[in-house]
């Protein structure tokens, strides 16, 4: 396995992702001789895992079973130990695709806080591409060098413990790309500048309050960057489920509801409903909102250098 | 070559030369290359009204009459300049609140002061420009929606992927960006080929073509069932002149990329829409071409020939790749019902690896949703819609912008595991839960009786 290139079965040493089912999944590293426990019962590495192929179904000691599948970016970003807030798969997207992004490109951002988005840089990026990551917290940046080595992408990634707002990103105009998420990036922008190419190249700054964002837009005006664009994205997750509405009695006489036709001769048949198999109900597939969601992350503003 | 732009026509011959983001001024035909900053010119009138309370709309307001600005752009006056006679006259503009004047100069800037600027063509423009200008071409899927399916599929380099697009190329065109050359790519295509105009405007280097490939949907039922053989390709003699003639167009467009060095949004669009005409009159162009074909020798049969040939061979080789049912992802954005292309493409696809629908709407994505469940082999199931708002940032101005967009689409993602070979057939709706082995039930069913 790697974070940047597919493999097919499960070795000694690898990081794989437990899928226990509906969105319950943990991360493990696989290692020779030991176990791992679930609610499912024991799983054994060396007999259980290595030699296996990814996403094989894996039978657990008290009869229960899993999926073990291969680690991507975003099921990283699902299941990494937390040490700072993180950003999910779907800012990232957009980050990636607006900062034009693709295999090759020199990445500069600060801070690294968990590396969730880190991981998703290097995977675009790689092979031949860099990541100079800033990190002023000396243990976070210790641990993300750790997780960087053992995921075996330290090749593709520069872990550099400094203050970013005042000692920039350790390069100059090597960069394509520069990505801030620090509570005052403005304080950056300069350094953001001096990095990227002479030629030119993309920032983008996360902040989660508008007074930050106007703060942000102000410094890159005056720093000559153009293209100053600020949005927002939202993710909706809808649960796909069959409703059934029953149809209320509206008096209508007996003989009619006792009427084979009823169902098609009553509202079900309008739209796409399809006739319930109950009477009195109408049932059709739906697509239904969370309970609860993400109502806001952050803002995301991008600026152009040229 | 002359180009049609936002009500302007324009060479871009001057535009050679320059570096990608340098702004243009149209004069008479021709481009000027002002400088990137402006002088602002507006800080003069300091002067400005608190509120609008004595501003009355009578209509009178602009001294100028329709005709003295026609007769000031007839005589070629400088945009900025017309901008400025604009304001002085305008008996208003003083009354008018700080952020009012500069909302004014504003729109007049963007009437008289048209610029242009020239940039390298990326999936971020190029996304963000179909979607403004043709939705209808990409089937409404928003730059946002594309930026969350090449996540979601984990598209980087080396993968093998297999793409099914009917939106212009464009999705194809992002995963072979996000590709960087490195990997292969199989492109599903219905009809007589696939369509590539918008791949064309991200002007790829050639060696990104030698591992696309693509293969005709329409055998996908045979490939599957291996009763595939190339020598029962359907029309294959339509198909070959329909390629040929897309080859041309294809050369042609390369040639003038080629030499224009800057492929602009404006031009690839350009080059868009003429292409979209070629292929509305493949028909026209056919019957040229066999016309042609008679007057002129053997040699061109003996090319046809060739093609022909080094058509089967590609399509004997995306028909290898795909036999190895060992791809790394599957990527579906298309205008058909997403579900029987679904079922039948995940067979070609490694387990572990993830997978991405888009669909316009969210009613066949639920379809699609169950008879996965039905089918097993699928886990992680999602069905997701992204909102995207963009905001309008300005000093004590700050706020959502006034419209945003309605929709752009659904994804329906997932993860593929090894399929289950016994339950498969049977209580298949079952197998997906995350209930006891089958032999444990079995047992409990036994209980029951």
């Amino acid at each position: 396995m790697s974070f940047v290139e597919y493999g097919d079965t499960i070795k000694d040493g690898d990081t794989a992702i437990v899928f226990l089912g509906h969105e319950s999944m943990f991360p493990v590293k696989v290692q020779h001789g030991t176990v791992t426990q679930t609610k499912y019962g024991v799983i054994r590495h060396s007999t259980d895992l290595i030699g296996k192929k990814y996403g094989s179904k894996v039978t657990c000691s008290k009869g229960g079973w899993v999926f073990i599948l291969h680690p991507t970016p975003e099921l990283w970003t699902m299941n990494l130990p937390h040490r700072t807030q993180i950003l999910y798969s779907t800012d990232i997207s957009i980050i990636t695709m607006m900062l034009e992004l693709k295999p090759g490109s020199i990445v500069c951002e600060s801070g690294t806080g968990s590396g969730s988005l880190s991981h998703a840089l290097i995977r675009t990026v790689a092979p031949t591409g860099h990541l100079y990551t800033v990190e002023f917290h000396q243990q976070r940046a210790e641990k993300a060098r750790e997780e960087f080595r053992e995921h075996g992408l330290e090749h593709l990634v520069t872990v550099t413990n400094q203050d970013v707002c005042k000692n920039g990103f350790g390069v100059s105009n090597i960069a394509d790309a520069v990505f801030l998420d620090i509570p005052s990036p403005w304080e950056a922008i300069g350094h953001a500048k001096s990095a990227l190419k002479a030629e030119g190249g993309r920032i983008c700054s996360f902040s989660p309050c508008i007074e930050q964002v106007q703060r942000t837009c102000l410094a890159m005006e005056e720093y000559g960057f153009t293209e100053i664009n600020t949005l927002e994205i939202l993710l909706r997750v809808y649960n796909v489920r069959t409703i059934s509405l029953q149809i209320p009695d509206l008096g209508k006489a007996a003989e009619d509801n006792s009427s084979a036709g009823f169902d098609s001769s009553n509202p079900s048949n309008q739209g796409s409903l399809s006739p319930g198999l109950q009477q009195g109900t109408v049932q059709f597939k739906s697509g239904v909102p969370l309970r609860e969601m993400v109502g806001h992350t952050g803002y995301l503003t991008f600026a152009t250098k040229s | 070559r002359k180009i049609i732009f936002e009500k302007q026509w324009f060479y871009l011959d001057n535009a050679i030369g320059h570096t990608y983001g340098t702004t243009f001024e149209v004069t008479s035909g021709g481009n000027l290359q002002p400088k990137q900053e402006v002088e602002e010119t507006n800080t003069e009138t300091k002067e400005a009204g608190t509120d609008n309370r004595n501003i009355v709309d009578d209509g009178k307001s602009q001294k100028l009459t329709h005709d003295d600005i026609k007769a000031l752009k007839d005589k070629g006056i400088k945009g900025q300049e017309i901008v400025q006679q604009l304001i002085e006259n305008s008996t208003t503009f003083r009354d008018k609140t700080e952020f009012a004047q500069d909302k004014y100069i504003k729109k007049k800037k963007k009437k008289y002061e048209a610029a242009i600027t020239v940039v390298k063509p990326s999936t971020r423009i190029l996304s963000t420009m179909y979607y403004a200008r043709e939705p209808g071409k990409i089937s409404h899927l928003r730059y946002d929606t594309l930026a969350q399916m090449l996540t979601l599929g984990n598209i980087r380099a080396g993968n093998k992927m297999i793409v099914m697009e009917t939106c212009a190329g464009l999705v194809l065109g992002a995963v072979m960006e996000r590709m960087g050359g490195y990997g292969s790519i199989i492109q599903m295509y219905p009809g007589g080929g696939p369509v590539r105009a918008a791949t064309s405007c991200f002007g790829f280097p050639k060696p990104f073509f030698d591992n696309l490939h693509e293969f005709p949907l329409s055998k996908v039922d045979s490939l599957l069932s291996g009763t595939f053989s190339t020598e029962t390709l359907p029309s294959e003699e339509n198909m070959l002149v329909e390629e040929e003639s897309n080859g041309l167009t294809d050369e042609k467009q390369t040639s003038l990329l080629e030499t224009e060095e800057e492929s602009t949004t404006e031009t690839a669009m350009e080059i868009n829409q003429t292409e979209e005409q070629d292929t509305m009159d493949v028909n026209a162009e056919d019957e040229e071409f066999k016309e042609n074909k008679e007057k002129e020798n053997k040699d061109n049969v003996r090319q046809k020939q060739r093609k022909q040939w080094e058509r089967r061979k590609k399509l004997i080789e995306a028909a290898a790749l795909l036999t190895e049912k060992n791809a790394d992802g599957l990527i579906v954005a298309s205008k058909f019902h997403p579900t029987p292309l679904l079922v039948s493409l995940l067979e070609f696809v490694a387990p572990s690896r993830p997978f991405v629908v888009y669909c316009q709407y969210k009613e066949p994505l639920l379809e699609c949703y169950t008879k996965l469940r039905e089918r097993g082999g699928v886990i992680n199931l999602k069905l997701s819609e992204t909102w995207l708002r963009n905001y309008q940032v300005l000093p004590d101005r700050s706020h959502p912008k006034l419209t945003m967009s309605g929709g752009g689409g659904y994804l329906l993602s997932g993860i593929t595991v090894v399929l289950d070979k016994g339950k498969s057939d049977s209580s298949h709706f079952e197998a997906l839960k995350m209930e006891e082995p089958s032999s444990k039930r079995c047992k409990v069913q036994d209980l029951h009786c």
